[in-house]
């Protein structure tokens, strides 16, 4: 007994310290969690990075359980998912959780932007945190994408048409590239398979190497706080910053409360809403793919809807594509369209303001639209808030530099 | 080696090396490219399965269309009464293209004032041209809404005509695709091809 307390009181060595002689592993723990120092006064805004990263962890364990199951052919599709929901034992609850965390992924994602935005995180110096977060934004894309074509439902089959169909405005090339990723004349078996390749593998790869660089590259500057203010620039005779606190166990235990919460939200959808009134897991999608007629009113699932409202605001299927592509590209511009010399919205001038609750209203106005059929006054509604989301992005060079700022304070605040 | 020969590095050797050693293998990547890019356009299988179908129509009635799959897209073969025939030119001036210009909608022989053949079959793709989804057949003629009957696609509101020509305002920029097609028996049609012996 006492040589084993001997051992354990020695300040480094045992296996600890073989390890550490191979691999940095106390070193890793410590630039990255318990000596990562993050400031000390967040708020609710700053735990959607983690319950991202908590929805990742879900889908990659839902999606390899389902893919024991499922299979990825025209013919069995559509059974095996139905098959999955009533035969295999709690394979319903695998099922919708990987639904429901699709969606709840954008609900995430889209919060963890707005945040950069209410803050300025996007701001120099973290430019690039944000473009690799908007690359991250671009694969999450193009993995629901892919997913939501696996089912073979009729609402998979005409939306995957819709949107590969976009590819074909591309002048010259378009039909060619449309072919490409089809792999045949027309959405088959073929392309289910090759969806089912790139949702499985490629795209999941790629997010995880993103969201990696993203976390590192946030590491090396450090994280952004409401009042926008460089903790690093104040730093205590121990050269740690003065208003920072280590991400572990203090930002942890934080976040561990807003996970729980998190969960709790996520379980009564699941329990309760999985198809969330058709929101989530859209009502076609329960029959099985039919070549021979589009649904009566076809919509893409909530989170594509903003950008789908502005492609049908455009009587111009070239057009429709280009300003489409162009609401979701936008956003990487940013952190140069923003002339502002403040981040946070804290000590900014009404202009931003008014501005940022504009857009945030045109978009989930979008969102709306993008859901309700494209006649009359709907489509009206479409190019005015389609207007709107574009004029925040390309009039920001303008208002952002004539708009008044606060003085911003040289260390962080409380607010009430 | 002493320290003369350390410090006289030929640099342009080591930079056309470099710059070799790059190109060298940004050909082999190229190279490499081909198989796995080629791999992803329509297989042998997915070729054979879009051989041409054979359609009977000598029992189709004037106003009847039958929906068929060639190469797993939907064409609608539908038989036009004289009476749809003669309203195919009431509407040209609210057409975008109401003379078939737009060449690689339609095959040489369909681009004519009916769009077809045989005046009395319209053998068009169902697809939109705006973004792929299947239009409904609404024949109904309803002069108060301007409707002269023809195909009207749910998805984003585009119109055709009886001919699958395009009115103009609304989202797709062309009129529904013509197939290659030819009549091999008056009363048989073959979807997909346009030459050689059935």
């Amino acid at each position: 007994m006492a040589r084993i307390e001997a051992e354990v009181g020695k300040p480094k060595g045992g296996l600890m310290k073989w390890i550490d002689d191979r691999f940095p592993f106390t070193e890793t723990l410590k630039y990255h969690a318990t000596e990562y120092y993050a400031s000390k006064n967040f708020n609710f805004w700053y735990v959607f990075g983690v319950l991202a990263f908590v929805v990742l962890a879900i889908q990659i364990v839902t999606g390899l359980f389902l893919t024991m199951n499922y299979k990825p052919s025209a013919a069995e599709a559509f059974a095996s998912v139905e098959y999955i929901m009533r035969d295999v034992e709690w394979g319903w609850l695998i099922r919708y959780l990987h639904s429901t965390g699709a969606s709840f992924f954008f609900i995430v994602v889209y919060l963890h932007m707005f945040r950069a935005m209410l803050y300025g995180s996007y701001k120099k110096p973290r430019e690039l945190i944000w473009i690799i977060g908007m690359l991250i934004f671009f694969v999450l894309m193009a993995e629901a994408f892919a997913g939501y074509l696996l089912p073979w439902g009729q609402m998979s089959y005409w939306g995957a048409q819709v949107i590969i169909s976009l590819f074909g405005a591309v002048p010259v090339v378009g039909e060619a590239i449309v072919e490409l990723i089809r792999g045949d004349y027309s959405i088959s078996d073929i392309t289910l398979n090759r969806f089912f390749a790139l949702h499985v593998i490629a795209l999941p790869l790629a997010l995880i190497g993103l969201v990696f660089v993203h976390i590192v590259a946030l590491h090396e500057v450090g994280s952004n706080n409401p009042d926008g203010v460089e903790i690093k620039e104040h730093k205590g005779a121990d050269g740690i910053p003065l208003d920072g606190i280590a991400f572990h166990p203090y930002h942890t235990s934080k976040d561990l409360v807003a996970i729980i919460i998190f969960l709790m939200i996520f379980s009564a959808v699941v329990f309760f809403a999985p198809d969330m009134g058709g929101y989530f897991l859209e009502h076609a999608n329960f029959e099985p793919a039919n070549l021979r007629a589009t649904p009566e009113h076809i919509a893409p699932v909530w989170y594509f809807t903003p950008f789908y409202a502005i492609l049908r605001a455009v009587p111009d299927k070239l057009w429709g594509a280009i300003l489409m592509a162009g609401a979701v590209l936008l956003p990487v511009f940013l952190p140069w369209l923003d002339r502002s010399r403040v981040k946070s919205i804290r000590y900014r001038g009404w202009i931003y303001k008014l501005s940022l609750t504009t857009f945030a209203i045109s978009f989930l106005i979008l969102g709306w639209l993008g859901t309700q059929p494209a006649d009359g006054v709907y489509v009206l509604a479409a190019r005015i808030f389609s207007i709107l989301y574009f004029a925040f992005f390309l009039l920001m060079p303008y208002y952002t530099a004539i708009d008044k700022t606060k003085p911003v304070p040289e260390r962080v605040v409380y607010h009430g | 080696m002493n320290d003369d020969e350390t410090d006289q590095i030929d640099r342009n050797r080591r930079h056309f090396l470099t710059v070799a050693t790059a190109v060298t293998g940004l050909a082999g990547v190229g190279l490499v490219a081909v198989p796995f890019l080629s791999s992803l356009k329509p297989s042998a299988r997915a070729q054979a399965l879009g051989a041409p179908v054979e359609v009977s129509i000598g029992s189709m009635q004037p106003g009847e269309m039958v929906r068929v799959l060639w190469r797993g897209r939907l064409v609608f073969v539908l038989r036009r009464s004289e009476e749809m025939l003669a309203r195919l030119a009431d509407s040209e001036a609210e057409l975008r293209d109401p003379d078939s210009e737009v060449v690689e909608q339609q095959p040489v022989y369909a681009a004519n004032a009916t769009r077809s053949v045989r005046p009395e079959f319209l053998i068009v793709e169902g697809s939109c041209t705006h973004l792929g989804c299947a239009p409904i057949e609404d024949f109904e003629v309803r002069p108060a809404e301007g409707w002269q009957g023809g195909f009207f696609c749910p998805c984003h509101g585009s119109k055709f005509d009886l001919a699958g020509r395009v009115y103009q305002g609304v989202p797709a920029p062309t009129n529904l695709r013509i197939p290659p097609h030819r009549f091999v028996r008056d009363d048989l049609v073959l979807i997909g091809q346009d030459t050689g012996a059935a």
